[in-house]
């Protein structure tokens, strides 16, 4: 179709148009690129360049016109829609993604549209459907498996392991399997033990996967469409909690790059790295940080494997102090990865040792109290932050 | 498609032509649930095999070997219409349990010459299953394999130069020596593999099926019709991976066939002492497939059982579960001493051994001679030292090739601290960039 794709730069600095202020930290900018190839970002090496926007450069604010209000979930379901639409051999299977429109929704009337085969509603099953999506996307098609919950995928470890990524690899290169999983994941709002896992932290070891986590409904739909355009098996994590997230997003098509990060706040005091739900924590605490004169600056990694490691790199050769807030526990999570990856890469511009906030090794607890206590709160990564910065650790 | 004998009468021979293939019409008699039970051990039910259905090609004609004799040539002493398949058929047969016996004898050696390494598990003894099954099937159809393969991929077309390289570990095998043996794949002969874990196959199978029917009632196109084979073994029936899959394939009427090979044992462990329900054929009946049971020692009746479950596939009618009854005459793996098994048993098979009951069904309804079986041993003997050879000249993988198929698209390995993707760097095509 002859449709205009616009690829805005994740690090949006990179283009120069961005808008927030101290005060309204809140807001997601909306960075528009100039039209470039869909594939991706990178190709335009002045892009690349810039990882890190310079202070003051001013920018066309988004205005409250153009684009669309829309609901973390819909924006999943709209890039997904798009995808189905725009080629045929994508389908979609999992528990009660058909007639139920999906358990939030992200689904939603699309069986009707596309048909109960596109839209397969599957038997309770995971380790086989998920092998089932595995062989249907060898043989040509792109399916997207959904986990109802992440945390049920345990039960497809042995297929997305050993298959998903590891077919192309044993089959010489034979095989591509291009297939999508994704689902709700993390800590909710008590919902006890094992609706409460952080799958990133198990999956990450197995060679041969991406995996990206979305974190506003721009991302989201922008990481989706990536991800199903994307010729290697991709797990795309969303979050229980960020499904009703309302943003204003572009009317036109848009592809994200499923490698880069997302600069969420320049800044030159600390570089803060996180995602998913904990960048929303982390700009609840930034306000605080700001009003007491802090400058952090907040990269949302979005890319949990691999890492980006430029715009990682770039923000902490300004900042020379960095701090992980995630959600996985502190044991083989993210952020114990990102940590030993930062120490091999940049150990030379760093003040001091890089800094983690995860959630404590706990099954989630049932218990409000106990599970507020297991994961990083606001209040502690102005503690934390703090502390970094006045030298006292 | 009825059997003629007109065309062999011509033959200047002095022997009586011999014709092949049904006398029956195949049309209303392959009904879905038609499927003839083999007596077996285990039910002790006795029905009754049809004869098969002949070719629609040429029919059988002995060769012609003209004896100046003054006494007639007396006619052979099975009756023509029991003979299963022409010349043609039965030598292709034949061909193929050779190759699959001569290669995997081949792999023992090698093995023990230290050219191959690491889990070889041989095939001997079951060929029948697999040249039965794969020589039924179009070269569009998938087949789907446990670490148990060489032989699967050796039926499906895939060289054997290419399957002993493989296994030799150069870059000149199937997978460029990334797989080994138990991961044997051919994009082109549609081997969907080669799998470690048993089970994990299965849905792999399944979803390839699930690919054929959303191509002809999704994407509309009806020129798709491929059928898919999966392989497994008896052990792998208690596994949940089958049970979820056999539901789904019915549920959906998947155009697949679940073809177990039940050799008895697994590993170590007997089948009677792992299963509650050894039958294993009868669980199809539990998610409203057939389920049948065939003498996997028999490539005649594989083939007849497996032309029915694979034409039912095709037709639209659904899954099929057949339980071969065969025999592994080798122990699991080169590496199993093979103590656990009892002479008795080895010694009861191994006179049902499938290639020498096939020999014997040829010679005896002349469909071939002495000198033609020993022209076709010959040749796979030919084949397998050439395949041999060839792995043995045939380079490591080298270096660079580490890094090359880890992801179909490379960008996968990131954007590294100068900006540029990982795999830009050059040292990504030596195989030592840091990713």
């Amino acid at each position: 179709m002859a449709q205009k794709v616009l690829v805005p730069c994740s690090s949006s600095s990179s283009c120069g148009k961005v808008q927030f202020s101290p005060s309204r930290v809140h807001t997601q900018a909306i960075a528009f690129g100039g039209e470039l190839s869909q594939s991706s970002s990178r190709k335009n090496k002045s892009l690349a360049l810039k990882a890190v926007a310079a202070k003051g450069e001013t920018s066309a604010p988004v205005t409250a016109k153009s684009g669309h209000e829309i609901l973390l979930f819909d924006a999943l379901r709209e890039g997904l829609e798009e995808e189905m639409a725009r080629d045929p051999t994508v389908c979609v299977m999992g528990e009660d993604v058909g007639h139920y429109g999906g358990s939030y929704k992200v689904t939603k009337g699309l069986a009707e549209k596309f048909g109960d085969l596109r839209v397969l509603d599957t038997p309770i099953c995971e380790n086989s459907f998920t092998g089932m999506g595995i062989g249907a996307a060898m043989t040509g098609l792109r399916t997207v498996v959904e986990g109802m919950n992440m945390g049920f995928l345990l039960l497809a470890y042995n297929q997305i392991s050993n298959n998903a990524g590891m077919l192309h690899y044993t089959s010489g290169g034979q095989f591509k399997i291009p297939v999508v999983i994704r689902g709700p994941g993390g800590v909710g709002k008590q919902l006890g033990a094992e609706h409460s896992q952080r799958l990133e932290s198990y999956f990450q070891s197995v060679p041969g996967l991406q995996m990206v986590a979305c974190s506003t409904p721009y991302n989201a739909k922008g990481l989706m469409k990536a991800a199903i355009r994307s010729d290697n098996p991709v797990i795309l994590y969303e979050h229980v909690l960020l499904y009703n997230l309302k943003e204003r997003i572009p009317d036109e098509e848009y592809v994200l790059c499923l490698e880069e990060a997302e600069l969420v706040r320049p800044g030159k005091d600390i570089t803060i790295l996180t995602y998913s739900r904990m960048r929303h924590f982390v700009l609840q605490a930034a306000k605080t940080l700001v009003e007491r004169g802090y400058d952090p600056e907040i990269i949302d990694i979005r890319s949990l494997k691999p890492f980006d490691l430029f715009t990682i790199g770039n923000s902490i050769k300004k900042t020379h102090k960095v701090l992980i807030v995630e959600e996985c526990m502190r044991t083989g999570g993210i952020g114990a990865s990102l940590r030993a990856a930062i120490v091999d890469n940049f150990w030379d511009f760093l003040d001091g040792r890089p800094e983690c906030l995860s959630s404590q090794d706990v099954p989630t607890p049932y218990a409000a109290t106990l599970e507020d206590a297991t994961v990083v709160q606001p209040a502690q990564i102005i503690v934390k932050v703090e502390q970094m910065l006045q030298g006292l650790i | 498609m009825a059997a003629s004998s007109l065309a062999s009468r011509a033959v200047a021979s002095l022997s009586p032509s011999i014709s092949t293939g049904a006398s029956r019409d195949d049309a209303g008699s392959s009904s879905v649930v038609g499927f003839h039970k083999r007596s077996s051990a285990f039910t002790g039910r006795r029905v009754r095999i049809s004869s098969g259905h002949g070719s629609s090609a040429a029919h059988g004609r002995r060769s012609c070997v003209v004896a100046a004799t003054a006494a007639p040539v007396k006619e052979s002493p099975l009756k023509i219409a029991d003979a299963l398949v022409t010349r043609e058929e039965g030598l292709e047969l034949y061909e193929d349990m050779i190759l699959g016996r001569c290669f995997e004898d081949m792999c023992a050696q090698m093995y023990y010459r230290s050219k191959m390494f690491g889990f070889v598990h041989l095939y001997n003894g079951q060929e029948a299953v697999s040249t039965g099954f794969i020589k039924s099937l179009k070269k569009d159809d998938y087949i789907c394999s446990t670490y148990r393969d060489h032989v699967h991929a050796l039926s499906k077309g895939v060289p054997a130069r290419q399957v002993m390289s493989e296994l030799f570990g150069k870059a000149t095998g199937c997978c460029r020596g990334q797989g080994g043996s138990m991961h044997m794949f051919s994009k082109e002969h549609r081997l969907l593999g080669g799998f470690a874990f048993i089970g994990e196959g299965i849905p792999v199978a399944t979803g390839a099926a699930f690919n054929t029917k959303y191509s002809r009632e999704v994407l509309k196109d009806l020129s798709v019709d491929a059928v898919t084979l999966a392989f497994f073994g008896d052990g792998t029936c208690n596994n949940g991976q089958f049970f979820e899959c056999l539901n789904m394939a019915a549920l959906w009427k998947l155009p697949i066939v679940y073809v177990v090979e039940n050799n008895l044992w697994a590993i170590g462990m007997d089948h009677f002492r792992a299963t509650s329900v050894p039958e294993i054929w009868k669980k199809g009946e539990a998610f409203g497939m057939p389920g049948v049971h065939v003498d996997g020692m028999d490539v005649l009746k594989v083939r007849e059982v497996a032309k029915e479950a694979i034409a039912r596939a095709r037709r639209g009618d659904g899954p099929t579960l057949v339980e071969c009854e065969t025999y592994r005459y080798r122990g699991h793996s080169l590496a199993d001493p093979d103590e656990l098994r009892k002479p008795e048993q080895k010694n009861k098979y191994a006179v049902r051994d499938p290639i020498a009951a096939f020999k014997k069904y040829l010679l005896e309804n002349g469909l071939a001679s002495e000198a033609d079986l020993k022209t076709i041993e010959k040749k796979i003997d030919e084949i397998v030292e050439d395949a041999v050879e060839f792995a043995d000249a045939s380079p490591l993988p080298p270096r660079s090739q580490l890094l090359e198929n880890v992801f179909a698209d490379p960008r996968g390995f990131g954007i590294g601290p100068d900006g540029k993707y990982r795999c830009e760097d050059p040292a990504f095509t030596a195989g030592t960039a840091e990713v």
